[in-house]
């Protein structure tokens, strides 16, 4: 260590002259910014939009979605409903390890702060994709998410998602604008319990209920679904749940 | 008579209202005491291990992958079946000073009492006073699921022997007041030697090399030199650049991130100011000049223009935004990465890992919405980022060596928690 140090001097002298002329270089242009005017203007936008960056290149610069079929939208959903998801990611409740990752330093009031800011972002639906399933699997899957299925205590979906299937405030989400991908792999995650929401996780109890093939044809229907011309989730209380949800504190 | 009835009375009186002011005193003292003891834990972090995700304050059942096993930490409420709730003073002061149970048996060093043990009686005490005021928990400690041999615990004997040295911090009279308090927490409290110190094969660290940059075992990142100006020796930093970092997670030199981040987080971003200045001071001045640049990268000459060519034009695309085409970044939001020695160490590993996850620096008081970076793992091939590593590596006069595409690829396996 000492030896490798020692024969290093002559070339600590050098860098000592490079080192120098940097500083010099470096004094020059600090001089040239000069004062607290130019430090804000040398700032990042003080704004949502470039604090939130490191989101949209997977959930798109408004949280409309990306080509990814897994990378769900954000745009317009219910404030609590997000700010309820970035809580699970943050403890790891809810997984996807670059996410948990990102947030995992991130206090309350900033995470309730990114939410309200995709929630009131409203960027056009995107086209319902033509379907890849028959005609008869629609069938099945309008029947669920319009009707349920008593005899196997499957509630229809929009008796909590609402008639319009765009959601209520505060915490449930709309299904409308989300790719089928999508929506089998949080049911199959609710399934397999890698997703789990606020206790009673009434949306856990609902995809328990579920087949495989159930899980294929509710949400082939869901991705075909046209946007409604108003979005917008429905106020709380619009409508009484079959249920209670934890997410959803009436 | 009247007359000695009312002195009589008075003095009782009198006599009543100081037993009064004592107890309210005493009172107070220990309110001061549990309030000490609780910065005192923040200093310590006993947060970041003994508090799971979710769970109850202090309760344990963190789980600890280490290269021997996972360990799960313990429950250290005042619990008295499940915490410490039945321990005395001198029973604490042993576990944190000797690295002992109550009954004498070995603790494993990833309960850091290897730089506890520099803790003083009174912080100890006060730190206990503290655990002892606030809600007992029941939950029972999870037994820890080590590998043998490493689950018989008298094999702590044979690393006590060569990485434990046992004793309070001895301050230096030759330096300041303020140096020694710095001394004090970094060495001791802040257990930063942890992860700040190479790890032999042994899982050790030996005094020596205290500070000397190691990577951590399991968690795939690069804790640099805090003595080396090379690395994170913070030697030519001013003293605000170095308080910035340790209170706010960002700095005009460059920001926190990883592990690092976790310890802002719960610990250093509750110090007072007079404490991270004392730490400032003393991170500065352990600072060492630099060593000699790294050996020349082992990639071929022409391997790696052409990679720093399309490094160029990959950072352009990408990083420029934020970064600034001569990375002079926007500081202290969007840090710079001319002249910022965190990723012109010999390891590339921390700079290959920004790339891949992306990140926030934590939400501090100093800084409550960070600004973040996009993770690229999903947009980049193994050759563009080595190639946009390389770049930055070596641009703007920076003085690190290119990374081969089979470095990137290997840390995209990294585990992110
Ligand atoms: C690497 C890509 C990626 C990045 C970066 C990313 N996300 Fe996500 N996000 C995802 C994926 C994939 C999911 C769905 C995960 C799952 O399967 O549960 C998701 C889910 C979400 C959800 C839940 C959506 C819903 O409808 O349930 C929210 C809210 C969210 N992300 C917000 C953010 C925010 C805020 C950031 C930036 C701090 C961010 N994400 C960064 C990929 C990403
Ligand atoms: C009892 C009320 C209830 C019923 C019935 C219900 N849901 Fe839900 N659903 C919820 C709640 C509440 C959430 C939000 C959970 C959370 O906070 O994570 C949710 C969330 C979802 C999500 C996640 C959306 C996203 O953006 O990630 C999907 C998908 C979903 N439900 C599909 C369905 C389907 C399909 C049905 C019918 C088969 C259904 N739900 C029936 C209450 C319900
Ligand atoms: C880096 C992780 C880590 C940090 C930081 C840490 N501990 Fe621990 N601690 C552990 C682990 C792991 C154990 C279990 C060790 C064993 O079983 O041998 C433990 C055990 C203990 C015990 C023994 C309790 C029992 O009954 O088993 C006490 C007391 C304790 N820690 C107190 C503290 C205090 C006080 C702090 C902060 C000043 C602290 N710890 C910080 C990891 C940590
Ligand atoms: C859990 C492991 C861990 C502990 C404990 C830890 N560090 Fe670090 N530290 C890291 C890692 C990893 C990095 C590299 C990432 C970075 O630069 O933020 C780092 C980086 C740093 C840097 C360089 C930051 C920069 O931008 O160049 C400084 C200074 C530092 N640590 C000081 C400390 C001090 C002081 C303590 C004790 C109070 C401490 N660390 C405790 C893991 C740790
Ligand atoms: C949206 C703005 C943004 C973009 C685009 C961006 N970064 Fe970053 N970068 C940041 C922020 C913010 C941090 C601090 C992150 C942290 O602390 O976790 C950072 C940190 C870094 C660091 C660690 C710096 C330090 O002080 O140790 C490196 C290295 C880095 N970025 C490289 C890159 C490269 C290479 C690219 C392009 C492939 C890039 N960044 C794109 C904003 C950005």
């Amino acid at each position: 260590m000492f030896a490798r140090a020692a024969a290093s001097v002559a070339v600590t002298i050098t860098l000592a002259t490079i080192v120098l002329a940097t500083i010099v270089l470096a004094t020059i242009t600090l001089a040239t910014i000069d004062g607290a005017a130019a430090q804000t203007a040398n700032q990042p936008p003080d704004t949502m939009a470039a604090r939130v960056e490191a989101c949209t290149p997977c959930h798109g610069n408004k949280g409309e979605g990306t080509s990814d079929v897994y990378f769900p939208r954000l745009a317009g959903k219910p404030a609590g409903y997000l700010y309820n998801q970035l809580l699970a990611f943050r403890s790891g409740r809810r997984k996807y390890p670059p996410m948990n990752y990102l947030l995992e330093f991130l206090p309350d009031p900033y995470l309730e702060a990114m939410a309200e800011y995709f929630a009131g972002e409203h960027p056009p639906l995107p086209q319902p994709a033509p379907s890849e399933v028959s005609k008869d699997v629609l069938a099945q899957g309008e029947l669920l998410a319009t009707s349920g299925d008593a005899s196997r205590n499957i509630p229809a979906c929009v008796s909590c998602h609402g008639p319009g299937l765009a959601g209520m405030q505060p915490g449930i989400p709309g299904l409308l604008g989300l790719r089928a991908n999508y929506i089998s792999a949080q049911l199959g995650a609710w399934r397999y319990g890698t997703r789990t929401a606020k206790s009673p996780d009434c949306m856990q109890q609902v995809a328990g209920h579920l087949t495989e093939a159930d899980v294929t044809a509710v949400a082939a229907w869901l991705a075909t679904r046209p946007a409604p011309t108003n979005p917008a989730p429905v106020p709380k209380g619009t409508y009484a749940l079959p249920f209670g949800c934890g997410s959803q504190p009436n | 008579m009247g007359s000695k009835l009312s002195t009589a009375l008075i003095s009782i009186k009198l006599l009543a209202l100081a037993a009064l002011t004592t107890a309210a005193q005493a009172q107070d003292k220990s309110n001061d005491i549990i309030a000490r003891g609780e910065y005192l834990a923040r200093a310590g972090d006993c947060t970041a291990c003994h508090t799971a995700p979710e769970g109850r304050l202090f309760a344990g059942g963190r789980a600890m992958p280490t290269p021997f096993g996972t360990l799960y930490t313990s429950n250290i409420t005042p619990d008295l079946d499940t915490g410490i709730g039945k321990w005395s003073a001198d029973d604490f002061y042993k576990t944190m000073h000797s690295g002992r149970f109550p009954d004498g048996g070995l603790i494993y060093p990833a309960m850091p009492f290897a730089s506890y043990t520099k803790v003083t009686r009174a912080d100890s005490d006060a730190i206990f006073a503290y655990l002892r005021s606030i809600a007992p928990v029941s939950q029972k400690n999870k037994p820890h699921e080590l590998r043998f041999p490493y689950d018989n615990r008298q094999l702590i004997l044979g690393w006590r022997t060569l990485f434990f040295s046992e004793g309070e911090f001895k301050p230096d009279p030759k330096k300041s007041a303020e140096w020694n308090r710095g001394a004090y927490l970094v060495e001791g409290l802040g257990h930063c030697g942890m992860c700040h110190s190479p790890i032999n094969a042994l899982g050790g660290t030996s005094q020596s090399d205290a500070f000397k940059g190691g990577l951590i075992p399991m968690q795939n990142w690069y804790a640099p030199s805090l003595t080396s100006n090379r690395e994170a020796g913070l030697g030519d930093w001013s003293i605000k650049d170095i308080t910035d970092l340790l209170q706010t997670g960002v700095s005009m030199r460059g920001v926190v991130y990883g592990p690092m981040a976790e310890v802002v987080h719960n610990s250093l971003q509750y110090l007072n100011d007079e404490d991270t200045k004392a730490m400032a001071v003393y991170l500065k001045g352990i600072a060492e000049p630099s060593p000699p640049p790294p050996a020349s990268s082992t990639l071929p000459t022409t391997e790696s223009s052409l990679l720093i060519s399309l490094g160029k034009t990959v950072y352009d695309k990408h990083c420029a935004s934020c970064h600034g085409t001569q990375g002079e970044g926007k500081p202290p939001h969007w840090p710079p990465l001319a002249n910022n020695q965190s990723i012109e160490m010999q390891s590339a590993v921390n700079p290959i890992r920004m790339v891949l996850n992306g990140g926030y620096p934590p939400g501090t008081k100093g800084n409550p919405m960070p600004y973040g970076m996009p993770p690229f793992a999903g947009l980049l091939s193994d050759n563009e980022i080595a190639a946009v590593v390389s770049y930055i590596r070596t641009a703007w006069g920076n003085r690190g060596t290119p990374v081969s595409a089979r470095e990137a690829n290997e840390l995209r396996s990294a585990p992110l928690n």
